[in-house]
């Protein structure tokens, strides 16, 4: 059992969290979105082999968050709340 | 020297103190060209030479390896096979993998040890009945042998489940495809890699592609830790690690790697004759040849490229196989791993040309990719040696992606991934 730091409730059980996609990974806001590019931000994954900015649901407390964690060696680096710093 | 294996020859080796046995395929250092390179000496990466020398006639072929050929997703599977799916598009694909299967002993002079006997899946309660009358439905319009089976027909099958009153997960029924059942997976590695020798393949182990060579936006070849190899057309069938070479491509994939474990039990005498599958906790179940309970369960949620599992997914099946089989409490574990699989958000498999022409790829057959070798090698080979699709690989586009076209086999046949 590996513990993840959720950025609100503080270490807590792999089992109470839920993979969300890649960090950065932006909503298309233009007028005209392409279906390549709605295709893109939909489906199309990163998937990197080692280190890793990933979103995350700590579902106990319902809070999204970033968490940086080696997809490899399963070696977490840190997570940040997501009003944290650059995100929309 | 003996190559063809067959009883006579078995007696014949017998006399002659077994000298005269070749291996079962060569070990060549590369050549510098080759017509079509394959990346990836899986089960899929295999077939696909095979199926290149044999229905192609395309002879000049390297199969290239970063570990040793089957080590991968191919010798880590439960080694059920099946074609029990729900949309005309993924059967016309997983019935033509277990059409080939059917015939694959005879036809590579090599025991894949088949045993079609036949895989439950179970239901647990009045509305998973219902959803297994569809099912079944489904895949007898569609053309591939399904029954529904009253709770009494399965306890005469399974007579070790725990059909008490207290049962945490009751049988109201199942549906069963009698065709389905287990192959011995090492040795369908091994028996299309001896007959994709024998056309003149060439097998590369411990050789990793670092990149891919491009010449004016067209792929025309791989680099590797042996040296550059060119070729005209390049295939890339490396399950989890799809996502890698995309990346080495300048493309990225709908894909996310994730770990899938399975386990074994210590050898018992026979229990268990047939596949048995909860999609109630996510557990499956089958007795191997060596008489091991071969345990297999959902996926560890977490993206991760480590072949270890974790353990909250391990308990959930073992949990859920204990509740099903109390007496299976008695046996101890063996041995417990993963393999990297490739989850497509539809649960369907990719087969195309890439958007780096020239390249093309087998990938995205998730936690499913064992029973589709034949037809993943088939098809990536007929793409490879034509440029086209074929009418079955034609639906498993990367184009569904950006159409909406997906073939959610998720919602379709209630696959746990």
């Amino acid at each position: 059992m590996q513990l993840f730091p959720c950025p609100f409730c503080g270490p807590r059980s792999e089992a109470e969290f839920h993979f969300g996609g890649d960090a950065g990974n932006v909503r298309p806001d233009e007028d005209e979105v392409s279906a390549d590019r709605w295709s893109s931000y939909l489906y199309m994954r990163h998937n990197q082999k080692g280190m890793s900015p990933s979103i995350w649901m700590h579902m106990t407390c319902g809070e999204l968050f970033q968490l940086d964690r080696d997809t490899l060696t399963h070696s977490v680096a840190g997570s940040k709340a997501l009003t944290e710093g650059g995100h929309r | 020297m003996t190559r063809h294996y067959s009883a006579l020859s078995v007696f014949k080796e017998g006399l002659n103190s077994q000298k005269g046995w070749q291996k079962a395929w060569r070990s060549p250092e590369p050549k510098k060209r080759y017509d079509v390179i394959v990346v990836g000496g899986g089960g899929h990466g295999l077939a696909t030479a095979y199926y290149l020398a044999k229905n192609h006639g395309i002879r000049n072929v390297a199969v290239i390896e970063r570990g040793w050929i089957g080590g991968g997703n191919t010798g880590r599977n439960t080694t059920v096979v099946r074609s029990n799916y729900f949309f005309p598009q993924s059967v016309a694909l997983y019935d033509l993998s277990l059409k080939l299967f059917e015939k694959l002993s005879s036809e590579l002079n090599y025991n894949i040890m088949l045993s079609q006997r036949g895989m439950l899946s179970l239901a647990h309660s009045m509305p998973e009945m219902e959803m297994a009358a569809r099912s079944a439905n489904a895949m007898q319009i569609n053309g591939v042998d399904a029954e529904l089976l009253s709770r009494d027909q399965v306890r005469e099958l399974l007579p070790l489940y725990n059909f008490s009153k207290e049962s945490r997960y009751p049988v109201h029924g199942a549906v069963i495809q009698r065709r389905a059942g287990t192959a011995r997976h090492d040795a369908v590695a091994w028996g299309y890699a001896r007959a994709a020798d024998r056309f003149g393949v060439d097998i590369i182990q411990n050789c990793e592609v670092q990149d891919f060579i491009q010449n004016g936006g067209i792929c025309c070849g791989v680099r590797t830790t042996k040296g550059e190899i060119l070729a005209d057309r390049v295939g890339v069938a490396v399950a989890g690690h799809s996502s890698q070479m995309a990346e080495r491509a300048g493309f990225r994939l709908p894909v996310v790697s994730y770990a899938l474990q399975a386990c074994v039990s210590e050898p018992v005498k026979p229990a268990l004759d047939t596949v048995v599958l909860s999609p109630a906790t996510g557990t499956y179940v089958s007795q191997s040849d060596k008489g091991e309970m071969v345990v297999g369960g959902g996926l560890d949620r977490i993206p991760s490229y480590s072949q270890r599992g974790n353990l909250p997914v391990l308990e959930t099946a073992i949990a859920g196989l204990l509740e099903m089989f109390p007496s299976f409490r008695q046996l101890k574990l063996m041995r417990q791993w993963s393999g990297i699989v490739d989850v497509v958000p539809d649960s369907s498999p990719i087969l195309d040309e890439t958007p780096l022409p020239g390249l093309f790829i087998n990938c995205g057959w998730g936690t499913g990719g064992f029973k589709a070798i034949p037809a993943g090698g088939t098809l990536l080979a007929h793409l490879l040696a034509t440029g086209r699709h074929h009418d079955i690989s034609r639906p498993f586009g990367l184009d569904r992606f950006s159409s909406g076209r997906l073939i959610d086999e998720a919602a379709g046949s209630g696959i746990t991934h």
